[in-house]
């Protein structure tokens, strides 16, 4: 067999790979983008609340920020070794993780945008009889909803690839394809099934990637848009 | 309409905390039903404060502030800025909503229905001279500096209220745009008779808006509270005669309103109008106005032989004032225009010139009236 062979050989295997296990492969993949997605939803309202708390005071702002960068700085591998303890293997501790590392970007962004805010802006809403809330929710979160979303976007993608590591700890999603691909390194097909986990991540990404210029697109008012 | 209603300061004093000296010491005032009152002062001297404790943005540290008799600091705040109109310097907008939806918002606060609401705002947008059709669905940064403010006003009345509070409304606009600012805000005041406390330090500002001064000094003190008349003739100490400043029969201009002079009167002539019809007499210019009365252009005699239309004939009326101008401004626009300023009504059509020997007459007898 000469090298080219092989590699044609390949790449028809990698697609009839796919084809023929298209039903487990799009079941990992649909389970990666729902936990994804559902970690920096529960990160953004978490990250979005710690925001709020502390953005009038720049030490409370330093703080969380500073907070949330460290969880950023510990391994994934570590991080998810430090929580199987305590939240077991499987889905739980998959979740705890996703959204703390979400947490840094999210928390930042809102503290940044809250604080950009024209102080103005916010003195008039008061002025005019709005309420605590009201201005919070109707002016200043409104506001600063681009900067947040921009948080989120770059959480998402950051999580689609923390995902495959967590299938270490027995998380759901196409990690485990990596996973045991990696694992069996030389046996028939364990190139084509992390391949196909690695690949079907990236497009993955590049889709939700997408779905965010839309979410973008309908929810930022064009008096704001730049 | 809710007309203006008495506001009443008692001893009200401010002190932020970790300062020793308060912001503001025992300032009593009673600003009258319906009066505008102008807050003049150099910076820091606690308009703003002052301003903001009658709604409430501050609360004072000691005093009471009585609001058409009701005690302001017994209404729930929010309850209170809803009550009271609020417009501050750059109008302070939200970027993300239009126009239309600013307008809307008090009224929606109070809890209108969306047909009386979308009824208000219409009725705001032509009350401060902005076309709904154009405007309404404009967000702030597609509006000039001059149109925000007036959003910003038409925001603060939206509602009704019977009190209005400017904090250097106009201050971030050039002077002709702030002058035309000026202008409508009197023409308002004539049909709204609110209750106004407006802020700025500007003293011709507040020389041509206020029925009365207050010239405050250092922690609010009030320096001296009367008509910008007496003030202008009788300031009550050098340091407000030195706020009043050089020049004070120049600022008396600003005290004559255009519709208090004998308006001279132009040639006029519509611009389809055939230019050989044209009668000039003893005059050397012509005043073309469109279809319906406004002033365009004035065309000079010599202009006028060789005009074959009388819509680009002559030169374009760059400036001009209306009824509620001062002199001053009339002056102003003279000096642009080179030659007599035009009067405008209410809906921008022709009334009447107004020229420099009319100006100097009214300078005259200021003088020796003083
Ligand atoms: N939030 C605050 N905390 C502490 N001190 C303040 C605060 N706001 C104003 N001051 C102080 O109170 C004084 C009065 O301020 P204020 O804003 O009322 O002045 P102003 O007359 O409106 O000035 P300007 O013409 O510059 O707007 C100033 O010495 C200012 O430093
Ligand atoms: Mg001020």
């Amino acid at each position: 067999m000469d090298a080219n062979f092989e590699g044609g050989a390949a790449r028809m295997n990698v697609l009839q790979y796919v084809a023929d296990r298209w039903d487990r492969l799009s079941l990992q993949a649909f389970l990666h983008v729902s936990a994804v997605v559902q970690c920096t939803v529960l990160a953004t309202v978490l990250g979005v609340a710690i925001g709020v708390a502390v953005y009038r005071s720049p030490a409370g702002s330093a703080l969380a920020t500073a907070l949330a960068s460290t969880i950023l700085t510990i391994p994934s591998f570590a991080l998810l070794a430090l929580l199987i303890p305590v939240f077991g293997l499987g889905a739980n501790t998959t979740v705890v993780a996703l959204v703390l590392y979400a947490l840094l970007p999210i928390v930042r962004n809102t503290v940044v945008g809250l604080a950009g805010v024209d102080p103005a802006v916010s003195d008039a809403a008061r002025g005019i009889g709005m309420s605590r809330f009201g201005v919070l929710a109707r002016v200043e979160l409104r506001l600063a909803w681009p900067a947040i979303l921009a948080g989120m976007r770059v959480a998402t993608q950051m999580l689609m690839g923390i995902a495959v590591i967590a299938a270490y700890a027995k998380g759901p999603g196409l990690g485990s394809e990596v996973f045991s691909g990696l694992a069996n390194a030389g046996s028939a097909n364990s190139m084509n099934q992390a391949l196909t986990g690695t690949i079907g991540v990236v497009i993955l990404a590049l889709l939700l990637d997408g779905v965010y210029v839309l979410v973008n697109r309908f929810t930022v008012s064009r008096g704001v848009r730049g | 309409m809710a007309e203006g209603i008495e506001i009443r300061l008692d001893h009200v004093t401010k002190r932020y905390p970790g300062q020793k000296a308060a912001a503001v010491d025992d300032f009593s005032m009673v600003v009258p039903a319906g009066q505008i009152v102008v807050f003049v002062g150099p910076s820091g001297c606690g308009k703003t404060t002052t301003m903001r404790m009658i709604n409430r943005l501050i609360e004072p540290t000691s005093g009471t502030i009585t609001i058409g008799g009701e005690d302001a600091l017994g209404i729930d705040p929010d309850d209170l800025r809803r009550r009271v109109g609020y417009a501050i310097q750059q109008a302070g907008l939200f970027p993300h909503f239009t126009v239309a939806q600013s307008i809307g918002i008090v009224p929606g606060l109070l809890g209108w229905d969306k047909k009386r609401i979308a009824a208000r705002v219409e009725e705001m947008m032509d009350l401060v001279g902005l076309d709904p059709g154009e405007y309404a669905d404009r967000f702030p940064r597609q509006l000039s500096g001059g149109q925000q403010q007036r959003v910003g006003v038409a925001r603060a009345l939206a509602a009704d209220p019977p009190v209005l509070l400017m904090d250097e409304p106009f201050g971030a606009v050039d002077p002709i745009t702030r002058g035309h600012l000026q202008d409508e805000l009197l023409r308002l005041q004539n049909e709204l008779r609110k209750t106004i406390v407006f802020v700025t330090h500007d003293f011709d500002e507040a020389v041509k808006l206020g029925d009365r001064i207050a010239v405050l000094g250092d922690r609010s003190t009030i320096l001296q509270y009367d008509t910008p008349d007496a003030i202008l003739a009788n300031p009550a100490d050098d340091t407000v005669a030195g706020f009043v400043g050089a020049g004070a029969s120049l600022k008396a201009l600003t005290l004559t309103r255009v519709r208090d002079v004998e308006l001279g009167q132009a040639v006029t002539a519509r611009s389809d109008a055939d230019p050989s019809t044209v009668e000039l007499g003893d005059e050397k210019f012509l005043l073309v106005l469109d279809q319906r009365d406004r002033p365009l252009r004035w065309v000079h005699l010599k202009e006028l032989k060789n005009a074959r239309s009388l819509a680009v004939a002559g030169r374009p009326v760059q400036d001009s004032v209306t009824l509620q101008s001062t002199l001053r401004d009339a002056l102003e626009a003279m000096v642009n225009e080179g030659g007599r300023a035009v009067v405008t009504g209410s809906r921008g059509e022709y009334v009447g010139t107004v020229d420099l020997a009319t100006v100097t007459d009214v300078v005259q007898r200021l003088r020796a009236s003083a």
